[in-house]
């Protein structure tokens, strides 16, 4: 009996904790949105032990006689009925005027999260990945990513929301959402994360195959990280040192990766598919489907739909050692 | 019902089921295709008395195939080609859902044709897609006038449209090049 309830409570807690919780609070949305789930729960908690104690009460007392249509002594009870039903009434307003009042203030500072947001960045939803660009009034300092949003701590973000297909939703349980992505529409969202850590994002409206495979990495970091980053992903991409590397550049510069993926400093310049200038950096392959190595992107270019059945990238008959050749050549963008 | 009878019905089932296998068949990932493959010939004019080759051989493997029809409609989309030729309809490129080809509606002119371009605007993709791609590519265009048997196209296509599905296009006969009147 007690080893059950702390497994209970285990897997109860276990819900707590990692990179997608909705409970998480690290975000200032997040975290306006946990007190405001607190206050309710802790509101509705009181009215409903007290609507069920009064049902326990009035199932179980017995009843002091029996009913009588006009024994002409109702009066008796009635001075008692009265102000019980007045107290009632009140407890209701005040208990709904309450929560009416919380939400408001919730929502206006939400709405003031990002009121002078010092980055701003441009999500694109498509099937089934996420396009990220940094938009700077520079454009040489434009930052184009896939799949990964960087963020630094302490600091606002305004994020403007786009699709290019089917309706998707952009939700970091983490740090705020959610909030859909329309086709020809634009809709934006604010961030403003608390505390520094890896996070994970996920499509929150059913957008088709994939949808579970639509994943995005949230890396909240200092702000001297995130500028090393910056300026990291601002430099092209590098160059194959190895000759193996450069049998792959050969080969994704001179076949299909080049008519949809864009490497930067290089023919690749497609832009239907992710950006893979600094592809190696991140902490994922396909929106989050494989963790970043060796291993998993040689399994993803040999056979993308085996990995991400109905995924947009076509597999691509090519021997074993041109597969390695681009692992190898894939692996160095850093 | 005699066994002579079922017999047959059998052997028919399986005949009908293997004409489905061309529809269906995808490329062996096992078997590579040659970095280096024949480019396609541009003589795609043959005027006055002037005959057509015989059919590409590569063009039966993408011809009435789902899979590169499909893949044909991606690249359309992706590669900007509805910028033109809007999804069919023509615009500023000229019409592909209609029975005229100043070049040639045979697959492989039509290949020929994305492949090398054409006066008056269209881009040769030669170096920026790889001849399967444009073989693909080839394989959709051609459907969009009804050329393609309804078993192997899309039911539904990928962009919003106002056009009948392509299960319900009229087919477009497909005069020889130089007898287009354009």
């Amino acid at each position: 009996m007690r080893r059950g309830a702390v497994l209970a409570c285990a897997l109860a807690l276990s819900g707590c904790e990692g990179v997608q919780n909705a409970l998480g609070g690290q975000g200032a949305e997040s975290a306006n949105f946990i007190w405001l789930f607190t206050l309710f729960m802790a509101v509705c908690t009181v009215m409903y032990v007290i609507i069920g104690t009064g049902l326990a009460v009035a199932v179980w007392r017995r009843r002091r006689q029996a009913l009588v249509v006009d024994d002409r002594r109702h009066h008796e009870t009635s001075g008692k009925v009265g102000p019980a039903l007045a107290l009632w009434t009140i407890l209701i307003v005040v208990g709904l005027t309450a929560l009416t009042i919380a939400s408001f203030f919730t929502d206006r500072s939400n709405a003031a999260v990002a009121r002078d947001p010092r980055i701003k960045l441009t999500v694109t939803a498509n099937q089934w990945w996420w396009d990220v660009k940094y938009t700077t009034a520079d454009a040489s300092k434009t930052v184009h990513t896939a799949n990964e949003i960087h963020l630094p701590v302490g600091e606002a973000a305004e994020v403007t929301l786009k699709s290019n297909d089917v309706i998707h939703s952009f939700w970091i349980p983490n740090l705020a959402g959610k909030q859909d992505l329309i086709p020809g529409r634009t809709t934006d969202a604010q961030l403003l994360p608390r505390k520094t850590g890896l996070y994970r994002g996920q499509c929150a409206e059913f957008c088709g195959v994939d949808h579970a495979l639509m994943a995005l990495d949230i890396t909240v970091e200092s702000k001297a990280d995130f500028q090393r980053w910056y300026a990291s992903q601002l430099q092209p991409a590098a160059a194959p040192a190895s000759p193996e590397q450069r049998t792959g550049f050969a080969y994704f510069t001179s076949r299909e990766c080049a008519g949809c993926h864009n490497i930067s400093g290089t023919p690749a310049s497609g832009q239907v598919a992710p950006d893979l200038s600094h592809f190696a950096s991140r902490r994922s392959i396909a929106a989050g489907t494989l963790p970043m190595n060796d291993a998993n992107l040689h399994k993803w270019i040999g056979d993308p739909q085996g990995v991400k059945p109905g995924s947009h990238m076509p597999t691509i008959a090519m021997s074993d050692a041109d597969s390695r050749a681009l692992t190898a050549y894939l692996g160095s963008l850093r | 019902m005699s066994s002579h009878f079922q017999n047959s019905l059998i052997a028919l089932a399986m005949v009908a089921a293997l004409s489905g296998c061309e529809r269906e068949k995808r490329q062996d990932p096992h078997y590579p295709i040659p970095k280096t493959v024949p480019t396609i010939s541009p003589d795609t004019i043959f005027p006055g008395n002037g005959k057509l080759p015989p059919l590409d051989p590569r063009a039966a493997a993408f011809e009435r195939n789902a899979a590169a029809i499909a893949e044909g409609q991606r690249l359309y989309n992706w590669m900007n080609c509805a910028g033109c030729h809007f999804h069919g309809g023509g615009g500023m490129g000229v019409a592909l859902m209609d029975g005229k080809w100043r070049y040639g509606g045979r697959i492989d002119q039509i290949a020929a044709s994305i492949m090398e371009g054409r006066p008056n605007g269209m881009p040769s993709w030669k170096n920026k897609l790889t001849d399967k791609q444009v073989w693909q590519l080839a394989a959709y265009v051609r459907s969009l006038s009804g050329q393609v048997p309804k078993d192997a196209v899309g039911a539904r296509a990928d962009e919003l449209s106002n056009t009948p599905p392509q299960t319900q296009t009229k087919r477009e006969p497909t005069p020889s090049a130089d007898s287009a009147q354009q």
